[in-house]
């Protein structure tokens, strides 16, 4: 199958750095969903290498959620196709993988070490060897006095780290987490990122929909921002970065002279401060024709774009908007009774 | 303060109303009193139309041709006058002068509804039949018979009884009952699990594990899993109102009626009934599953079980009208009809000796049960586990609850 090479969404060349099938975790080309006649997502490519940390970053709404379903198999696309570690159908592979979805939910009347169990069994792993496990990775996880406690007489924090350990029980080669960072507090993010760290250390796939960018910046090897259900770009979280140019902040003591006709046309004054896109040229012909000019420079500093600013650049205002009003699940620490 | 509680109350009441209103499973509520009513009526139709197919014997005629024919004619002249049933009379045989008629022959081969036999002569008839039958028509056939004869009316001709033990009528209808009783029994039993089952997938969304659950197994596997673990449940109840029925009868409750044998016997008619209990339920419960898995809510499935368990008797009266029209092709009809099947079969394992036909009717209702677990979980995958955003509702019968993309 010829895969076309440009995305659908704005007619940009999407990066063709993927890596060959066999090192492919997961393997999405022109996924279609649609509802009612809504199409949720529309054409979405996705590579995620073996071993990696992939993010799929996008607002609420986005076709985050539908995209993951499709790649579990819980769903089927309209259209398009899908191999997941090897195999088109997902559900084949199920036993290998882990998958923990936004809304999280346990059998309130089972007993944490229970229902570690029975996520295990699901996947394959027998009843009395889940229960084994699970105890030792409630002790590992400093869990070990709940484990015999009902999940709900567990806080919601505990009965999601409950959930946590039970996705990943069965040792899986990938791991798929739906806005895993929703509704947990500071601490147990930062755990959660640790863990996902971890995970890839060992060779574990991962993959992640979030809309908070520093998540994904802080995490992933490579992301898919998806927007209105489609993706604008898929690769390596510098390869989005660098779709913008750096950005120069320069002080300067002259405030006028030949060096200001050294400055491109973007150039814009702030306070005390020239700001600019670096031009293509490079710096050292910048720099020299400043120098040239008697700019009198007081400071120059080169900065690299963001994710923030490179979402806002490949999906545009509005989805940057959408993802940054995304409200946060609420952090619950109350015991549920 | 008062308006605070009244504002608060109108938000919930508002949130409530238009909840229901807007609710897929709201029609069912506008036609719940159409079901008493209809179910109510079709009880009683059906009821009366069994009963009196049941309990329709017929009086054999065999005697000479001008006799028989006499004494058919007065009772066909008299009946509409009589008040109670009084049966019908047929021509088993022309006796030919100088020849006998077999009675207790013809009443033990059976073959038709011919609970007794009358023979000899219109001056000297002979009714021969099981005792309860010679004893309940012999002031009628006396009437009958003088009334052929044109003698004087005040003068009736003396009935001899030819009583027997038993007649392939009595059989039949004996059979008859065990069957309806063993009709009963399944519908109850079956009966008792629909709103358990309709509610059983309710539990996982409600704590939100169905997602988990899907993209673990096949929705089959969760679908099958569910249906026999309720019959597992089941079958717990039976056994221990089974243990009951059992110490009762050991302990002195002779006056327990007993029931006649069925056709199989009772070993054979007992392993049936356990077989098509648990295709009943397969079948019963697989298709309230896969309606039960569409509904969001406990109020959803709460409205759902109504119409659920008026279908449930609609099945049940199905057969117990086949029952009483066995060859027709309404009785086939229940039969292949998958979910009246095991009713309908039930009936028949009390009423015809043939094992072949249960192999092939389970095996039958086997294919069906794959089938509706089969529609029923993709169902449930297409329209139940969606994303994408709310659109707002198109109408209220379709309610795009589930429709929330990220």
């Amino acid at each position: 199958m010829k895969i076309e090479p440009f995305s659908s969404f704005t007619g940009m060349p999407v990066l063709d750095n993927t890596p060959p099938s066999a090192d492919l975790a997961i393997e999405a080309r022109g996924l279609v969903k649609r509802f009612d006649g809504f199409t949720a997502v529309d054409g979405v490519d996705i590579s995620v290498p073996r071993g990696a940390i992939y993010g799929i970053l996008g607002p609420n709404g986005a076709g985050k959620t539908t995209t993951l379903r499709m790649l579990l198999g819980i769903i089927d696309p309209d259209s398009g196709y899908r191999r997941v570690l090897g195999h088109e159908r997902p559900t084949e592979v199920a036993r290998r993988i882990g998958y923990l979805p936004e809304e999280r939910g346990l059998y309130p009347a089972m007993k944490a070490t229970e229902a570690i169990a029975f996520l295990a069994a699901l996947r394959g792993v027998p009843l009395k060897e889940g229960r084994r496990r699970g105890r030792e990775l409630l002790e590992e996880h400093g869990l070990g006095y709940a484990a015999d406690r009902q999940i709900r007489q567990l806080s919601k924090g505990m009965a999601q780290q409950v959930q946590l350990l039970g996705t990943l029980v069965h040792n899986p080669d990938l791991v798929v987490f739906d806005e895993p960072f929703s509704g947990l507090d500071a601490l147990n993010q930062g755990k959660l990122e640790r863990m996902i760290r971890s995970l890839a250390e060992r060779g574990t796939t991962v993959i992640f929909s979030t809309h908070v960018i520093a998540h994904a910046e802080r995490l992933c090897d490579q992301i898919a921002i998806i927007a209105g259900g489609k993706v604008p770009f898929a690769g390596p979280v510098d390869a989005a970065r660098d779709r913008l140019r750096p950005q120069v902040r320069l002080e300067t003591r002259a405030e006028g002279g030949l060096w200001r006709a050294a400055l491109p046309a973007d150039a814009r004054h702030e306070g005390k401060f020239w700001y600019f896109t670096l031009p293509e040229s490079g710096v050292e012909p910048l720099l020299r024709a400043l120098i040239e000019g008697d700019a009198g420079i007081l400071s120059l500093s080169i900065e690299r774009p963001g994710l923030h600013d490179a979402f806002v650049a490949i999906a545009g205002e509005a989805a940057a908007r959408a993802l940054e009003e995304t409200p946060e699940a609420p952090v619950e620490r109350k015991a549920r009774r | 303060m008062l308006a605070h509680h009244f504002a608060a109350a109108w938000v919930v009441a508002r949130r409530d109303f238009c909840a229901v209103i807007f609710s897929k499973t709201f029609i069912f509520f506008l036609i719940g009193p159409l079901f008493p009513v209809f179910i109510g009526a079709m009880a009683g139709m059906i009821g009366a139309q069994v009963s009196r197919d049941l309990d329709n014997p017929q009086i054999g005629v065999a005697m000479s041709a001008g006799q028989g024919d006499a004494l058919i004619a007065a009772r066909d002249a008299l009946a509409p006058r009589m008040a109670g049933g009084v049966p019908q009379f047929v021509v088993l045989e022309r006796v030919s002068p100088g020849l006998t008629f077999d009675s207790h022959a013809a009443l033990k081969k059976g073959g038709n509804r011919v609970a007794a036999i009358v023979s000899g002569t219109l001056a000297a008839p002979v009714l021969t039949g099981t005792p309860e039958r010679v004893d309940q028509w012999r002031g009628q056939l006396a009437l009958f018979a003088a009334e052929a004869g044109r003698s004087d009316s005040r003068t009736y001709p003396e009935v001899t009884a030819d009583k027997i033990a038993t007649s392939a009528a009595k059989t039949h209808t004996d059979q008859a009952v065990t069957a309806q009783a063993g009709q009963v029994l399944l519908f109850l039993l079956t009966m008792l699990l629909a709103g358990m089952v309709l509610s059983n997938l309710v539990e996982e969304k409600a704590n939100k594990i169905i997602e988990v659950l899907a993209a673990s197994i096949p929705m089959d596997a969760l679908f099958l899993g569910k249906l026999f673990a309720m019959l597992a449940v089941s079958l717990v109840g039976i056994a221990v109102w089974g243990s009951a029925y059992g110490v009762l009868m050991i302990f002195g409750m002779k006056s327990v009626p007993l029931l006649a044998t069925p056709a199989v016997g009772w070993s054979v008619f007992l392993l049936l009934g356990f077989l098509y209990f648990a295709m009943a339920y397969l079948l019963l419960g697989s298709l309230f599953l896969s309606i039960g898995g569409m509904a969001t809510t406990v109020r959803e499935v709460q409205t759902l079980s109504m119409p659920v368990t008026m279908m449930q008797l609609m099945v049940f009266f199905f057969a117990s009208y086949a029952l009483a029209r066995p060859g027709t092709w309404i009785e086939t009809l229940s039969q292949v009809f998958p979910v009246s099947s095991p009713f309908a079969m039930l009936a028949h394992a009390a009423q015809s000796p043939e094992i072949w036909p249960h192999f092939v009717a389970l095996a039958w209702q086997a294919l069906w049960v794959a089938v509706i677990v089969r529609v029923g979980a993709q169902l449930f995958r297409r329209t139940v586990m969606k994303s994408g955003p709310a659109r707002g509702r198109r109408s209220w019968f379709k309610r795009p609850v589930a429709a929330t993309a990220r």
